[in-house]
């Protein structure tokens, strides 16, 4: 699956290993999780009330469009949330737990 | 330039009590002017949590409330619209065996008075709302109880109220009103004069200080609630949730977001300003992570208040004046006054063409405050 | 007693802010929600992602980099990745890698800066399409481009620079589409020569464009991304002309817009401003806020760009020392003053040169999604204005779910009062604006109540 980002710049920090809804996929040390997700993937996840899928759309933390889930069920925003590894990220709702 | 109308009814407040009565009203072939200083619906009727409710209620409203919880089920044909009302269900927790006890008593008695609750066992909580928390030991539920959208409804009365042939004046602030003996003189912003027979004033958290004006005093004191409202999520808390002790209410609409309160807001009616209070919202929130876990990460984007009118009894003022003829007043509805808007709307109508009303009102007399 | 001071917002006009009162012996909390200072126009990659500062900053490299290093040596009591959700009076409530906090002060200065204005267009919803500022924040903090073929498209002084700065980053760049024609630009071009460098760093940027043989169309009258699942291309049409070009990400804005709610919330007052369409809270030209003890500097009270944030910053500071009787710098105010003013003439230039293109509203089919946290359509809002009777800003949301999504009005609200305005054929500035709302951003619930025991 491509991604909708495009690396420009070469990085040369640590690789990061990580999932997207349970599947591998890998980024490197100083992505955040919204720019980790669109390297690997096309978008982060259905919006609810449009057609559309979302891809965040600001970057500064204002459109609050890159939310994502934790395994724990925490939201974690795309854009101000740095990948790290062993991430297990997720595009729909993880319920939290007790 | 002065602009005089001489309805025969003048209504101070737009709230859906006011909008309903007028629209009512004008069902009757009565002329009306109804002035709000705001936009109708924007006050307590807009602001508060949506609970379409008769379970929990002080006993002497249930005749109102079960009259009025006829007529949303006909919101459509009224006003034209639904305000997105779903019998949903309310269901109250009990979080302790003093609390199971508190909801058997009260359906016992709710029973005397034709509503029919049905009492849930610690396993039947536990299997028809498996996201509840550790503590609830059982619940009662009114399965035909409900829940609407507060910003859609007043507004609703409003426009079907003015379509129906009634006046109603929005950012038109009533300054004073008086009686001469024979007719009522309210003056309003915008050098307007309204001259009627009759007076109704539903004023909400301002109503006390109007019937200040015509010796009819009462010990209205200001309530703002604090509401707070989650983004959108997976639908999944299909009743309307209270508990034993009114300290929190949850509900989740259609579209996901979870609208959840409990505990006082801040406000002033002077400044016309009310915020919610943050050690307020900050319980709330607590309460609500302990009553649904799964709720922990949910995001809070919105939270409110706003002005409404609580009476020491909690119960409401509705009827006539103590000593001024053709003048009603219905107010002080403690924070629980939506369910029963469009019921006061009508009883007030019945109150002005017929004398009197077949619902029972007695208990909400301004007498008792003497 | 000291003052307890605390200066929301580590941008340029928080930074320099922060620096002056800990000079003069202070130590305000300085509070940010990004990882590090800079704000955005000097936004610092996360660790990891770091880069030379010509190569971030171009141009202004010498100027980031003294804003990086404003703080070095000084005793400030910093709180980054700290959300202010509420406002009230002289306490504010945070939450961040400390919890949940409340904080009281004396004297706040809000730096809370600017985002982009956007105006909706036919599949802005599809994901690939992002704010102008969204586009350079992945070139500079992340070193990617949003999509393999760009076109970037509005209107502003940001327009060309993103672009060029994503050409000389190596990505491939479409095309760039402003809504302002050259001939506004020509018009406007005197009162630019007020900061001739500012002028002559644009001239550069459009002239590095079309070295490069990216077309640059201005002047259009709109524009539209085609795409089922993603953007595939974007049309434009100018009078009687039509474009299409392929592309698979688009970078659009209209301008910056003030992030106002904390002021909102604090009760300051408002003014709308004509010139850029926009409700300000008010201020004295020393940079008070009508509530005294508290001032304004930066983007967040009038977009006028990092130099002016830098400078008001500082003088907002100088205010307050005087405003609690210790000694302030007259002259160094008084040149402070003159900065202000001379960036003040080069941006009511800037206003003229890259117009808000409100009359694209105006083109807004009823199917068009304006909100797009709710999915709010125009159709759907003009409902709300012709069989509901909508007249003002907040009934409309109250009606119709406008800026009740996550981001609360920030990319909707501008649009919704165009339409509200355009539909009533009232003034801009009379249909009024959204009222704020705690928590100011999103916020888990768990994050809010105190930890046990506190």
């Amino acid at each position: 699956m491509s991604g909708q980002f495009v690396r420009l710049a070469a990085r040369t920090s640590a690789e990061i290993h990580f999932t997207i809804d349970g599947t591998p996929a890998t980024a490197r040390a100083g992505d955040t999780v919204l720019t980790a997700i669109l390297l690997n993937r096309p978008s982060i996840g259905a919006s609810e009330f449009t057609p559309h899928d979302r891809a965040g759309f600001c970057l500064m933390g204002a459109c609050q469009a890159c939310w994502v889930y934790d395994s724990d069920g925490a939201r974690r925003r795309g854009c101000s949330t740095l990948v790290e590894p062993g991430m297990a990220l997720f595009t729909t709702w993880v319920p939290s737990h007790g | 330039m002065t602009e005089r109308l001489s309805p025969d009814v003048a209504i101070i407040g737009g709230g859906t009590a006011g909008c309903a009565a007028a629209l009512a009203l004008r069902k009757r072939g009565l002329s009306v002017v109804l002035l709000d200083k705001g936009f109708c619906g924007a006050g307590a009727s807009g602001v508060n949590f949506g609970g379409v409710r008769r379970q929990g209620r002080s006993l002497v409203e249930l005749p109102l409330a079960t009259r009025s919880r006829a007529i949303w089920d006909r919101l459509p044909e009224l006003v034209g619209e639904d305000g997105e009302f779903r019998a949903t269900g309310h269901v109250k927790l009990a979080r302790s065996e003093a609390d199971m006890a508190f909801l058997e008593k009260y359906a016992a008695d709710a029973a005397d008075w034709g509503l029919e609750l049905k009492l849930i066992g610690p396993n039947a909580v536990r299997d028809d709302y498996p996201w509840l928390g550790r503590k609830v030991v059982g619940a009662s539920l009114c399965a035909d109880d409900g829940q609407a959208n507060p910003r859609l409804v007043g507004p609703a009365f409003a426009r079907a109220a003015r379509r129906a042939g009634a006046d109603i004046r929005e950012l038109t602030r009533v300054e004073a009103a008086s009686f001469d003996g024979e007719k009522f003189e309210v003056r309003a912003a915008g050098d307007l004069v309204v001259a009627s027979r009759w007076l109704i004033n539903v004023a909400g958290a301002w109503a006390g200080k109007v019937a200040d004006w015509f010796g009819d005093g009462a010990p209205v004191e200001t309530l703002a609630p604090n509401m707070i409202v989650t983004e959108p999520l997976p639908f999944f808390i299909e009743r309307s949730i209270g508990v034993c002790g009114g300290d929190i209410y949850v509900r989740q609409v259609d579209r996901g977001n979870v609208v959840f309160g409990g505990g006082n807001g801040w406000g002033d009616i002077e400044l016309e300003r009310s915020r919610p209070v943050t050690a307020t919202t900050e319980g709330s929130m607590a309460k609500l992570i302990d009553l649904i876990p799964a709720l922990k990460g949910a995001m809070v984007i919105r939270s409110w208040s706003g002005l409404d009118g609580e009476m020491p009894d909690h119960i409401p003022v509705i009827g006539p004046s103590l000593t001024i003829p053709r003048l009603l007043h219905a107010f002080g509805f403690s924070g629980h006054g939506f369910q029963l808007g469009p019921a006061v709307g009508e009883v007030l109508s019945e109150l002005v063409v017929d004398g009197e009303t077949p619902t029972d009102i007695k208990a909400f007399a301004l007498a008792r405050f003497r | 007693m000291a003052e307890a001071i605390v200066i929301i917002g580590a941008g340029p006009a928080g930074v320099r802010a922060a620096r002056t009162l800990a000079k003069a012996g202070h130590r305000p909390v300085l509070i940010d929600e990004n990882l590090r200072i800079g704000g955005q126009i000097y936004r610092q990659p996360p660790p990891g992602a770091e880069r030379a500062p010509d190569q971030l900053y171009g141009f202004e490299a010498a100027k980031a980099v003294a804003i990086h290093r404003a703080l070095d040596g000084l005793d400030i009591d910093y709180r980054p990745e700290t959300l202010v959700w509420n406002a009230r009076e002289k306490a504010l409530d945070l939450t961040g890698p400390r919890g949940s906090e409340h904080l009281t002060f004396d004297r706040l200065i809000l730096a809370t800066g600017a985002t982009d204005r956007s105006i909706p267009f036919p599949g802005w919803t599809l994901p690939g399409v992002f704010s102008l500022g969204g586009a350079q924040i992945a070139l500079k903090a992340q070193g990617c481009a949003i999509g393999r073929r760009v076109v970037f498209a509005g209107t502003g002084p940001l327009l060309p620079l993103v672009a060029y700065q994503y050409a000389k980053a190596g990505a491939d760049v479409a095309a760039v589409l402003d809504t302002s024609s050259f001939a506004t630009k020509l018009k406007a071009a005197p009162g630019l020569l007020a900061l001739p460098k500012l002028f002559a760093k644009g001239l550069y940027y459009l002239a590095q464009l079309k070295r490069r043989g990216i077309p640059v169309i201005e002047g259009v009258d709109g524009f539209a991304v085609e795409g089922a699942a993603a953007p595939e291309a974007i049309t434009w049409r100018r009078s009687g002309e039509t474009g299409r070009i392929d592309c698979d990400a688009v970078g659009a804005g209209f301008g910056l817009r003030s992030e106002t709610q904390l002021a909102d919330l604090l009760g300051c007052s408002f003014a709308f401003d004509a010139l850029t369409r926009q409700w300000l809270p008010t201020k004295d030209a020393a940079g008070r806020a009508s509530e005294g003890h508290i001032y304004l500097a930066g983007d967040g009270s009038g977009i006028a760009g990092a130099d002016a944030a830098e400078l008001a910053g500082e003088r907002a500071a100088w205010t307050l020392l005087g405003d609690i009787g210790q000694a302030t710098d007259i002259a160094r105010i008084a040149v402070l003053d003159r900065g202000l003013a001379r960036i003040a003439r080069f941006r009511r230039a800037i206003e003229a040169a890259y117009p808000f293109p409100h009359r694209l509203h105006a083109a807004i089919p009823d199917t068009q999604i304006v909100c797009r946290c709710e999915g709010v359509t125009a159709g759907h809002l003009k409902f709300q204005v012709e069989q509901r009777e909508a007249s003002e800003m907040n009934r409309l949301k109250a009606y119709s779910r406008l800026g009740m999504g996550r981001c609360q009005g920030r990319l909707c609200a501008s649009a919704g009062a165009e339409l509200l305005s355009h539909w009533r054929d009232a003034e801009i500035g009379t249909v009024g604006r959204l009222r704020g709302q705690a928590p100011v951003k999103p916020v888990p619930v768990a994050d809010v109540p105190p930890a046990e025991g506190t």
